[in-house]
């Protein structure tokens, strides 16, 4: 073991991918492809070496860190500053982050080999690494703000990577603009923050919070409202924005306009799962209100499972694996919303596992298929690509919450935590989650099947040339596929029931509902038991079920339902006209408000009326007074008569 | 007898007579003196403001490198220099933002070269006057003689409609400071004096310093610009060369958010918190308002003049809720619009240098063209954006900071920045660098050369140092700011 101080590991654990996006991006196009991996997939491989093997055995030896690596700025007397917070929730995030981003990082070589772009993609994914482990391991709200924007940024820059097509370029605006809507709050939780706690400290926060839980905030005069549950909500419009919920969902789906390494690390497994990491952070603000505390519910619980729904229609392949993110990041919201934070984070870690191995797989499909993405065009993959179909179903059975697989455990144990929940909305939620679990199945398996097996739809060209993906794609999708099966079985006990969080995480003893499953907890066996027995696995199996008969066994069925249910499958199929309304009411319109006030306000009124207004007005006035000087003396003298007439007649009325 | 001891005067006059021996160099045909010998001026007098920052003691907010002397003693005019923490920084911006003019004229202008580089450098000096003088004549007198140079400068080398522009930016900043002047001479016959520091102590009744207040307001707000005295900003920008509008909205700009700090503040503390209300709704109209007109600007140019009104009205929002995050997020957001809005000038310089042309439907693709154009354009679009890690970040938040201290609905109105700043400036970045290539025009692009690298690479770290670590630009203006709110806070009547 190095003899190296805690604190220089910590910093060597962003720094390491930092530097290798810059010597990447900087100096990647002159010393080639070779040198830009190397460096990009070294510096993430010694990011996840510290954190899996030396941060992670550090915490659960007990120690803890918070610390200043710099004053970023000092105002008012209160300092900003960057630095860590290393605790059991930061290393769970940090060893998840790495360990998926290393291996996205492999699959990119093979991924990305023709693409001239190389070396850029390269730079930015590492530059990812390095924002998304700044956000993790900020022990304060400042630069968890920077970690949040820089992750966003360089989700801007890769979903219009391939900046020549239309599309990518519309959907990388229309992320950026969506989550600048969710900043927008979360700027102003911030603010609400530093004014009332005079900190951005997590530490100091979170320690005077307590105090707080009576003070109000005036609204409007004579509107009060409880501050904390302001400032809960107002960080949550940020995690609606980053973690796509409704209804600031909209962004996700285009984002697959990207390439799909980067819809498997960023728009799955990582970045989106930001404002899931950031509540379950604030735990000790959101405890203190039941009333920020139902909004998450209920928000997670509509996303949960009207996104769900959608993906049963879609039939872009990376579009379905997409609305199964919107979904599963519902889940976990609901999760936190029944103050089940440990739940949402361990469905976080599972799903960043079995959901970056979905996108890698269909991803390893996609290269296979010359980048068709229609399942329709798929078919019959199965006996080509032995690899990838494994590590799909493995994915899959553990999307669907299959035991023993990862899934399994993580949404059981949500459905479970809804439904000792007591909030208002706990109902709700419940029913969406449940529900959601027959969508998923069934959406999973149509893809599923639709891709593997049955007869091959594609063209005689892709079909000769279709084969297995190389070792740089298949070697990530078993990685991935390692924890998606093993992950929930060896890691659930000591994380849910084994207090691993410990003070990371508060939850009140009212709120303790992860508390009363323990108490009723008998050990792995009764609980896989129960599960097979319990609704979730029933309705898991009747989702398989379904979509065994509609897309393998009656496969004319699902045209004949499409016509019988037109009106419910256009509305799904149009996501429910969502990008309609937004693009009608809020691009145009904004657009439309904004000419009106340069064309009216600008141009007419201050410009026309005032500005050369008052010019013309001078001209006219001059022009009038230009007829008085004639250069005729009987002009000036009857002037000068009339003007004493005038003045006698003044100072003899005065 | 020491040259330490005449710091300001050295950073005033070098350049200046160095404008005059640049024009002496004659016509055109020498131009190959007029350039080195304006660039070394500028680098030398870039190198003569340095020591103000490093001599610089930021404990205390007495005026530092002071020069006094009588100039007309009569009416007891004086030649009074000195600086605080709230001048240092904008004197060494403009020492700064003339290199990179002189640079980005070097090949681009071909016409009249002395005189367009000795505008500059003479411009130089008369502005480090405006931001170091402490007698108000003085003041006035660099503040009335800078809008010559500028005026000649979008009158000689501006575009189609340069004449206009040039007319409308002279009588609207002219009519404005008239007023400010009358406001000094009744100061004078109030003291006797036009020290400023003197009129800082003054004595006024509330109705004077209303009075006065908005004698000020008409010379500080059409300079800032403040809605709705901005109009004349766009059609300057528009029809000014490259290297004017870069002046114009990194420095000129700020003077007239300097005035509200040097003269407003201290000299009507009480006349500004009663007309706060009007300053507040001004900025955030400003911001709103402005954010939206930006949005549907089909002229590069006149969009990112939009969006300086629109990131000054940050700066006078945060001057006028009397705080300390305020002041210093609006004095940190002049240093970072500088160079922002002068890399942006000079990014559609760099552009319009090839393609004489300024609108965004010309464009389309050149990121194909111009990979490394594009990735300096981004870091500055996103700087404008306000995005962290880059300086547009720090005075923005700062600001939102203090203003959410004054009351959550200012913070609610200004923060829509966030959402509009990213789509005027994004979906211009969009429509201008994304995409295929749009016309045979941009299909023969070439990429930016070494000189433009060299000024887009300056801005650049500038805009990253800011924005990773502002402390050191923030603890030189801690004291004078602390000062300058005690003046503001406490009551004259």
């Amino acid at each position: 073991m190095l003899d190296l101080d805690m604190t220089t590991i910590y910093l060597l654990v962003p720094l390491a991918p930092l530097t290798g996006a810059v010597l990447a991006g900087l100096l990647g196009w002159k010393l080639g492809r070779g040198f830009a991996h190397t460096v990009a997939i070294l510096g993430v491989a010694v990011a996840f070496a510290l954190s899996a093997f030396v941060v992670l055995p550090d915490v659960l030896a007990g120690n803890r860190f918070n610390g200043t690596v710099y004053t970023w700025g000092v105002s008012g007397g209160i300092p900003m500053e960057v630095g860590f917070l290393i605790d059991p929730l930061t290393a769970l995030m940090m060893v998840v982050v790495t360990f998926v981003s290393l291996c996205v990082h492999v699959y990119t070589i093979g991924y990305m080999h023709d693409d001239p772009g190389y070396q850029r993609f390269f730079s930015y994914i590492a530059l990812f690494t390095f924002s998304m482990l700044m956000l993790v391991m900020s022990n304060n709200f400042l630069q968890l703000f920077f970690g949040w924007e820089a992750v966003g940024l360089v989700s801007y820059l890769l979903i219009g990577f391939w900046f020549t097509r239309d599309t990518a370029i519309h959907a990388n605006l229309k992320a950026f603009l969506v989550n600048r809507v969710g900043d927008f709050g979360f700027l102003l939780g911030i603010a609400a923050i530093y004014l009332y706690f005079g900190s951005l400290d997590y530490a100091a926060v979170f320690a005077v919070a307590p105090q707080l839980v009576q003070q109000t905030l005036t609204i409007m005069p004579g509107v009060d409202w409880n501050l904390l549950t302001v400032i809960c909500i107002l960080l949550f419009v940020g995690a609606m924005g980053k973690s796509a919920q409704v209804p600031l969902h909209v962004w996700l789906p285009d984002s697959m306009e990207g390439p799909t390494p980067i819809s498997a690390l960023i728009h799955a497994a990582t970045m989106v799962t930001a404002g899931v990491f950031m509540v379950a952070r604030m735990s000790p603000l959101y405890e203190l209100s039941e009333t920020a505390l139902s909004v998450v519910l209920v928000i997670g619980a509509i996303t949960a499972f009207f996104m769900g729904l959608v993906g049963v229609v879609q039939n872009d392949i990376k579009r379905i694996v997409a609305y199964s993110t919107l979904s599963q990041l519902g889940y976990m919201m609901v999760a936190l919303g029944a103050s089940a934070y440990a739940v949402g984070i361990f469905h976080l870690m599972t799903h960043a596992f079995f959901k970056a191995l979905l996108f890698l797989g269909a991803g390893s499909a996609i290269i296979a298929m010359h980048h068709e993405q229609d399942i329709r065009k798929m078919g019959g993959l199965k006996k080509y690509m032995p690899i990838t179909f494994v590590t799909m179903w493995v994915g899959s059975l553990a999307l669907a919450g299959i035991p023993p697989f990862a899934g399994f455990f993580s949404k059981d144990m949500i459905i479970e935590a809804v439904h000792y929940s007591t909030l208002p909305g706990s109902g709700v939620a419940y029913a969406a989650v449940l529900g959601g679990v027959f969508v998923t199945a069934l959406y999973t398996f149509r893809m599923l099947f639709l891709v593997f097996y049955g007869k091959p739809r594609m063209d005689e060209h892709t079909k000769h040339h279709l084969h297995e993906s190389p070792w740089v794609v298949t070697v990530p999708l078993v990685l991935l596929a390692i924890p998606s099966f093993l992950a929930g079985f060896m890691t659930f006990e000591p994380v849910l029931f084994g207090g691993y969080f410990a003070e990371a995480i508060k939850v009140l003893p009212g709120h303790d509902v992860v508390g009363r499953i323990a108490r009723g907890y008998q050990g792995m066996g009764p609980f896989i038991a129960h599960g097979l027995q319990a609704a979730p696995f029933v309705l898991a199996a009747a989702g398989m079920l379904l979509a065994w008969l509609l897309y393998l066994r009656y496969p004319h069925l699902p045209d004949q339902l499409r016509e019988r249910a037109k009106l419910v499958y256009n509305v799904l199929l149009n996501k429910y006209y969502a990008d309609e309304f937004n693009e009608f009411v809020f691009a145009r319109g904004a657009r439309a408000f904004g000419r009106l006030l340069w064309k009216i306000g600008d141009v007419r009124l201050i410009d026309g009326l005032a500005v050369n207004g008052s010019a013309r007005l001078v001209g006219w006035v001059s022009s009038m007074v230009r007829h008085v000087q004639s250069g005729y003396v009987y002009h000036y003298a009857f002037a000068m008569i009339l003007g004493v007439f005038l003045l006698i007649t003044f100072f003899l009325h005065r | 007898m020491m040259l330490a001891d005449y710091l300001l005067s050295l950073a005033i006059w070098l350049p200046i007579a160095g404008g005059v021996a640049v024009l002496a160099t004659g016509g055109d045909d020498r131009a190959h003196v007029a350039r080195p010998l304006a660039l070394a001026i500028s680098i030398l007098t870039f190198f003569a403001t340095l020591p103000l920052y490093t001599g610089f003691n930021p404990h205390t907010a007495t005026m530092q490198f002071v020069e006094d002397a009588p100039w007309i003693e009569a009416l007891a005019i004086r030649y009074h220099l000195g600086i605080d923490g709230i001048s240092l920084l904008l004197i060494l911006l403009t020492s700064f933002s003339t290199v990179l003019v002189i640079v980005s004229a070097w090949i681009v202008i071909q016409k009249k070269v002395a005189q367009y580089l000795a505008a500059f450098l003479i411009m130089e000096g008369l502005m480090i006057g405006v931001f170091s003088a402490l007698d108000a004549i003085l003041f006035y007198v660099f503040w009335e003689a800078m809008l010559v140079p500028m005026f000649i400068i979008i009158g000689l080398w501006g575009g189609a409609n340069r004449i206009y522009a040039a007319i409308k930016f002279f009588l609207y900043t002219f009519i404005g400071s008239v007023l400010m002047l009358v406001a000094f001479i009744y100061l004078y016959y109030q003291s006797n004096s036009f020290e400023i520091l003197t009129f800082h102590a003054l004595k006024l009744g509330l109705t004077e310093q209303v009075l006065i207040f908005l004698a000020f307001l008409a010379a500080f707000a059409v300079k800032v610009p403040m809605w709705p005295v901005h109009t004349w900003l766009p059609d300057a920008h528009v029809e000014a060369p490259t290297g004017g509008s870069v002046i114009l909205a990194a420095i000129m700009l700020k003077m007239g958010a300097y005035g509200f700090l040097r003269f407003s503040l201290p000299i009507t503390p009480d006349g500004s918190h009663e007309l706060a209300w009007l300053m507040i709704a001004l900025s955030l109209v400003a911001v709103v308002y402005i954010g939206l007109v930006a949005l549907v600007q089909e002229d590069m140019k006149k969009l990112i003049a939009y969006s300086s009104i629109a990131h000054m009205g940050f700066v006078t929002l945060g001057f006028f809720i009397f705080n300390a995050q305020g002041i210093e997020g609006g004095l940190i957001q002049m240093i970072s619009h500088g160079f922002v809005s002068g890399a942006l000038f000079l990014c559609v310089g760099v552009l319009y240098d090839r393609m004489h042309s300024r609108l965004i439907k010309d464009y389309g693709g050149v990121a194909n063209r111009m990979p490394v154009f594009a990735s300096f354009l981004m870091l500055f679009a996103m700087a404008n954006a306000g995005l962290p890690g880059t300086s547009g970040f720090v005075g923005e938040f700062l600001v939102i900071l203090g203003s959410f201290q004054a009351n959550g609905w200012y913070a609610f109105a200004a923060a829509t920045t966030l959402i509009f700043g990213a789509a005027y400036t994004l979906w211009m970045y969009k429509r201008v660098i994304f995409g295929t290539v749009a016309n045979e025009h941009v299909a023969t692009l070439n990429d930016i050369d070494a000189r433009e690298a060299v000024f887009l690479t300056a801005l650049a770290i500038a805009v990253l140092v800011m924005g990773l670590w502002p402390q050191p630009f923030l603890d030189t203006m801690h004291t004078s700011v602390e000062h300058l709110l005690k003046q503001a806070m406490t009551s004259k009547l």
